[in-house]
């Protein structure tokens, strides 16, 4: 018993000693080990986002298995924090303090990024591809640690112009946005995107709130200065409605949706799939349930993974393509680190990234980064609803 | 005041001479042995605990007064409310808007954020009244449903930043204190703590205190004696929406960050869950809950990252079934125990 414990005493002085030799970070980065860590909703009202974190997990111990990255096992710490921004704190002051993840990785929701954001930019501790599609956290000047990964709404919005001035610079539009953050997000990307022909292009903007019971007044205001591309954003239910409206007044202009909420089941059947035929949207993951996929290398490849290394995920949850995809973007900067595994040359590698092309992005779509760029994902595809299904245009 | 709303029928009743203490139970010179050790552990801890482990500690502390106050209403007076999340809103964002906004400085802003909550449960208590037991309760789940989604309208988004939340400041620790700003915000804490226990020690312990008890044991009686009951119960709604504010304060300084995402619903639930497991009307027993509210999750999760709330669940019903009184009763019942096998071991040989 007696030598059993000075065994354990000695062994625990000898590996105090060891750390106390090494630099602050080495616990995280160990020769063998690589600790990231993230907070994620696995409980609470947000719970439907867990699968993007286990897909993340999953991941990860899918590259173990085969090696690691350098020789390193990587292991993601991956917490509940029910979304409670004073939850996230908590578990990311675990992660960082007591843990001592090497970076964090991935934590999802606004709210929970915004409370711990100058936390970890103080604490100098890359806070990498977070799951949230807020502007902010490309700001390297004010916050060097904290980098998104989503495309941002205004991202999202200058696709749409750009398309416009492209391919119709005969064409005028209209937009119509619910009155909230996300909404003028949306429409100031939407100007910006015109530049400085903005005047030429945007002829009516009109918004609602959440809860106009119609819209019928902004939709005769914008018919009335006769746009011929309408682009709308909000939800779904009033999004079905100014379809309709659209179609019905006779006004049919060309239809773009924002992203979120350019879906089949939820915006489009409700309008009527024949009013809705012709209208565009952004994308830049394969959408798992698309049967264009069914053959694609890439598409095959997530398959494979989530078949050996998720089989509880659904394939039909988009959440496991994102987690996926958000991994493999981890992975690159880790390669790219190599043996120097500090922090400073984590954000070093995740600001020069140089044509990321991965499986379940879309074709033409690559992750690149700069010092001065910290948005990640910058193209979006246009797809266009055939009256069956979403398929991509041309242009990237 | 208390003249006003009590008649004097409330002296306390003082121990006929030669009294005895009941058996196992603490005698005077033990209990504040006891709570001197803990002060002295309390006021050591946050030079030995790592900064993660102090947060955690602060945390302690601030659920362990909004539990308090929850337990005031809750346990001595018997008005149930699972609505107490939005008074710990109103405290967090009180705070955070006045020092932001209006330059007050936090250790200010922090009571008058309680004031304002004090102010409020008040006024929130006298419509209550005509409302009992569950109805009461529904009443209190308004609240806590509406304020977050109130949090985000866009009219006073000028004010509460909307969706997106505040920020607020790390208090910097005075200069002439060798203290990291955590530690700083673990002592101010702590002060607030040991100054609010107090106070309800002395508040149940006095007039107020028995009439407020009073009226959860038989309303009818108390008003006979002379118990303004609408008086009283109005105040302790207030005094509650106090503390539970002074909490939310508190917890802003600690997190420098407000969201109404921070104050959901599922937050009343977690501070009656202290309140219930800590010993419903029993003082110490708030921060028995509050110890249970912050650790059990995280030790839940370390024992199984799917289950978690499935073993937390396990251990509620534990604590329910093994100590009926909650943890505080569980412990007292436990001393007996002991003192009485010790007594008997003695007389025994």
């Amino acid at each position: 018993m007696t030598i059993m414990n000075r065994r354990t005493v000695l062994t625990g002085f000898a590996s105090v000693g060891a750390a106390a030799l090494t630099a602050p970070y080495v616990k995280a980065a160990s020769p063998s080990e690589i600790l990231l860590g993230q907070t994620m909703p696995y409980s609470g009202p947000a719970s439907a986002y867990a699968d993007w974190g286990r897909a993340e997990v999953a991941y990860f111990e899918m590259l173990n298995a085969q090696g690691g990255i350098n020789g390193r096992k990587v292991r993601l710490i991956s917490v509940d924090d029910a979304l409670s921004p004073p939850k996230t704190v908590e578990q990311t002051r675990r992660l960082v303090e007591k843990d001592r993840v090497l970076a964090l990785f991935g934590s999802l929701g606004t709210s929970p990024n915004s409370a711990i954001h100058r936390y970890v930019n103080q604490k100098g501790v890359p806070h990498l591809f977070l799951a949230s599609g807020a502007s902010k956290w490309a700001d390297p000047e004010n916050f060097p640690w904290t980098m998104g990964w989503l495309p941002d709404y205004p991202t999202e919005a200058i696709n749409y112009a750009q398309y416009i001035m492209k391919n119709d610079p005969a064409g005028t539009a209209a937009v119509i946005y619910q009155n909230d953050d996300g909404g003028r997000d949306y429409y100031e990307g939407f100007k910006k995107g015109f530049g400085d022909q903005l005047e030429k292009y945007l002829v009516a903007e009109q918004t609602f709130e959440a809860t106009d019971p119609t819209v019928d007044a902004q939709i005769s205001n914008m018919a009335r200065s006769g746009a011929t591309y309408l682009f709308m954003i909000g939800q779904p239910k009033t999004m079905a409605q100014i379809i309709r409206g659209a179609y019905d007044s006779g006004w049919r202009p060309n239809l773009m949706i924002n992203a979120p909420s350019a879906s089949v089941s939820g915006t489009l059947e409700p309008a009527g799939l024949d009013k809705a035929t012709g209208i565009m949207s952004a994308a830049y993951v394969k959408d798992p349930t698309d049967e264009t996929w069914a053959d694609d290398p890439g598409f095959l490849e997530w398959s494979e993974f989530m078949d050996e290394w998720f089989p509880k995920g659904r394939k039909s949850d988009v959440n496991t393509v994102y987690g996926y995809s958000q991994a493999q973007t981890m992975e690159q900067v880790l390669r790219q680190c190599g043996d120097d595994l500090s922090r400073e040359n984590i954000m070093a590698q995740a600001a020069n990234l140089r044509d990321l092309a991965l499986p379940m992005l879309l074709p033409g779509i690559t992750i690149n980064t700069a010092p001065d760029d910290f948005r990640p994902i910058e193209q979006m595809r246009l797809q266009r609803f055939n009256g069956t299904k979403w398929e991509l245009t041309e242009d990237a | 005041m208390n003249t006003a709303i009590i008649t004097p029928v409330l002296e306390p009743v003082k121990a006929p001479p030669g009294f005895v203490a009941r058996q196992g139970e603490l005698d005077d010179q033990t209990k504040v042995t006891i709570i001197a050790v803990l002060v002295a552990c309390a006021l050591i801890l946050p030079f030995v605990l790592g900064d993660y482990r102090l947060f955690q500690a602060t945390q302690v502390l601030i659920f362990a007064v909004a539990i308090l106050g929850l337990n005031l209403l809750t346990g001595y007076n018997g008005q149930i409310s699972v609505g107490h999340s939005a008074f710990m809103a109103m405290g967090a964002y009180g705070t955070v808007i006045l020092t932001s906004q209006f330059g007050v400085p936090y250790w200010l802003a922090i009571p008058i954020s309680g004031l304002i909550c004090l102010v409020f449960g008040f006024l929130f208590g006298f419509p209550a009244l005509r409302l009992q037991g569950f109805y009461l309760a529904l009443a209190t789940f308004s609240l806590a449903v509406a304020l977050p989604q109130m949090l985000r309208y866009k009219g006073i988004e000028q004010w509460t930043g909307g969706v997106q939340g505040l920020f607020m400041d790390k208090p910097n620790p005075p200069a002439f204190l060798p203290v990291s700003p955590d530690q700083w915000i673990y002592f101010l804490t702590f002060f607030a703590t040991i100054a609010l226990f107090w106070a309800a020690w002395n508040l149940v312990n006095g007039p107020i205190g028995r009439a407020i008890i009073a009226l959860r044991d038989h309303e009818v009686a108390g008003e006979v004696m002379g118990i303004r009951a609408s008086m009283v119960k109005s105040l302790t709604f207030g005094i509650s929406g106090l503390y539970t504010g002074i909490a939310g304060g508190l917890s802003a300084l600690s997190i420098q960050f407000v969201a109404p995402d921070s104050f959901q619903m599922f937050l009343s639930v977690t501070l009656l869950v202290g309140a219930v497991v800590g010993g419903v009307a029993t003082i110490w027993g708030a921060f028995l809950g509050a110890l249970f509210v912050v650790y059990v999750p995280n030790i839940s999760e370390s024992i199984s990252g799917d289950a978690t709330w499935a073993v937390y669940g396990a251990f509620l019903l534990f604590i329910i079934y093994v100590m009926p009184n909650g943890m505080a009763g569980g412990l007292e019942d436990l001393y007996r125990k002991l003192r009485k096998r010790s007594a008997k071991a003695q007389t025994g040989t």
